[in-house]
């Protein structure tokens, strides 16, 4: 599903984010990324996403090799990754169910499909009834939660979190990790970048460490979930 | 995998009524936008109809113009001052013969005897007639173009092939200042133009503007949009849409203001016509020239925000 093959990326300011990385996840995997701060975790998730291109080395994401992808195919390669953000990015002109449906808006579902699949999103979260709100009016989980059903009400194939727990307490940082277990379980590819290794250790996935941008530690998954 | 991606996207029909779909949105939400900020869309919308208003004006006035002066073409008139040696039956015959050119609508010859008999009657001079031996004045022929006075080149072709006919002596040409007239309106009529293209320009340019700012305000949306795979055409699209209600609603500002402007004229035109004992209604712009102001009111908008769209949006990548 993703594969990296020496890929090196160097920004413009000279700083190497990552280098020489070799990785491999397979479909349904589900993977945590961990490293402090600077280790290239970011970075990785943006290759992928191609908000970055790298600067050396070979991609395949979802089947498509993303040197050979023309800035014109960007937009439908994204279709297929659901992202979510610690600072998740809502907008806060719309209400909940805008926000939700946007992804659905842009792919061009009719209305009636949108509002069935915002629904069930917003379901999955627990956030039905707040599908009215405004973005400012939800606690930073609540608004969180609604970054998470926009990033899976189009079903992507893959789905990236960047510390999506980075502002919230250890209680609601489990049920957000709960809910991406939840979307692995369905067959969607997750990785989620967090530092929080007291959260994601018992949680028996795969951990991949970076330091320094270079690949520190593989660890398989244990089978067992917490 | 793939199996599962294309079973989920919709197909090539329902792609057609979405990407119709998606215009319908963009113009619904444009609009919607525009009237959620109802000041500032007013203002933005308030300078283009005056910008509209200004060239629509004029160019009303400048077709008023020609309508009122378009009835002088008939009084104008090429007089033949004949050499006082020609007899009026000489002038008769000379007028028989100039009126078959083709570009002569009648010739009448005024014998010497009914010259004397105008003048005295309309110049007040009949006493100093009186005190001359003889008739001072030789026979006129008085020739009607048969075109427009508009043609100015064609008259003084006339003028000057009828001076070198035998036996004229001059041939003046009345009404010499409608068609300085005519060559005003004409400088006139290009003013307007020039003017009329700087204002769209500046049309161009407050929507351009405009759009603009609604981009970099709109930046954190368009990055995420760009984030969850929202195509550029997806982005662009309200912002066009934007571009035309701002064209379309100053254009009918405009069309308004020009209404209002000639309500606004149309007692003392009636009372100067009056005066010169005539009665004229003031022309109207009608609905075809209307559509066109918005039609080009519309272009505008959408030019603008084209340019404005083109230029910026392109910068804004998800960080």
């Amino acid at each position: 599903m993703i594969l990296f093959q020496n890929v090196t990326k160097r920004y413009p300011t000279g700083q190497e984010a990552l280098g020489q990385m070799n990785l491999e996840v397979d479909a349904g995997e589900m993977v945590f990324l961990t490293g402090h701060s600077g280790a290239g975790k970011s970075t990785l998730l943006k290759l992928i996403a191609m908000i970055e291109r790298p600067t050396r080395g070979r991609m395949v994401v979802n089947g498509k090799n993303l040197h050979t992808l023309t800035r014109r195919r960007i937009p439908q390669f994204r279709r297929d990754i659901g992202i979510i953000f610690q600072d998740h990015h809502l907008l806060h002109d719309r209400s909940v169910f805008d926000n939700v449906a946007l992804p659905l808006i842009i792919a061009g579902y009719r209305q009636q499909e949108i509002g069935r699949r915002v629904r069930a999103a917003l379901d999955k979260v627990s956030l039905l009834h707040k599908e009215k709100a405004f973005p400012v009016t939800l606690s930073t989980g609540e608004q969180q939660r609604v970054g998470i059903a926009r990033a899976v009400v189009n079903r992507p194939a893959i789905l990236l979190a960047d510390e999506p727990t980075g502002n919230l307490d250890p209680a609601l940082s489990r049920e957000i990790m709960g809910l991406f277990d939840e979307f692995n379980q369905v067959g969607t590819t997750v990785l989620v970048a967090s530092h929080d290794l007291d959260l994601i250790a018992p949680m028996g996935k795969r951990m991949i460490s970076l330091k320094g941008g270079r690949l520190q530690d593989d660890e398989p998954a244990r089978g067992a979930s917490a | 995998m793939n199996a599962r991606t294309s079973q989920r996207r919709p197909d090539v029909h329902a792609r057609a009524s979405a990407w119709l779909l998606s215009h319908a949105r963009s113009l619904v939400f444009s609009l919607g936008k525009l009237y959620r900020t109802p000041l500032s869309s007013l203002m933005t919308t308030a300078v283009i109809g005056i910008a509209l208003a200004l060239p629509t004006g004029m160019y009303l006035m400048l077709s008023n113009l020609e309508a009122i002066s378009g009835g002088w073409d008939e009084s104008a008139q090429v007089s033949l001052f004949l050499k006082p040696s020609v007899s009026d039956e000489q002038a008769e015959e000379l007028a028989r013969q100039i009126q078959r050119r083709d570009d002569v609508g009648s010739a009448q010859a005024i014998g010497k005897a009914a010259a004397l008999a105008e003048f005295r009657e309309l110049s007040g001079f009949g006493a100093a007639l009186d005190a001359l031996d003889g008739n001072p004045l030789p026979a006129v022929v008085v020739v009607q173009p048969g075109l427009a006075l508009k043609d100015p080149l064609r008259i003084q072709q006339l003028v000057y092939d009828l001076e070198r006919e035998p036996g004229v002596e001059r041939a003046q040409l009345d009404l010499q200042w409608v068609q300085r007239l005519y060559a005003i309106m004409e400088t006139a009529q290009r003013g307007v133009l020039v003017i009329g293209i700087m204002l769209g320009l500046a049309v161009l340019l407050v929507v351009g503007n405009t759009i603009r700012l609604d981009i970099q305000n709109r930046r954190d949306e368009i990055e995420v949009a760009k984030l969850i795979g929202a195509t550029d055409a997806f982005i662009r699209r309200p912002f066009l849409y934007g571009g035309i209600w701002y064209g379309v609603i100053g254009g009918l500002l405009g069309l308004i203001m020009v209404e209002a402007a000639l309500g606004f004229l149309a007692a003392p035109v009636n009372r100067l016509a009056g005066l010169y004992g005539g009665q004229y209604q003031l022309l109207d712009l009608g609905a075809g020239a209307a559509f066109s102001v918005l039609l080009i009111a519309m272009a505008l908008g959408l030019g603008g925000s084209w340019l404005a769209v083109g230029r910026h949006l392109s910068d804004i990548e998800p960080r």
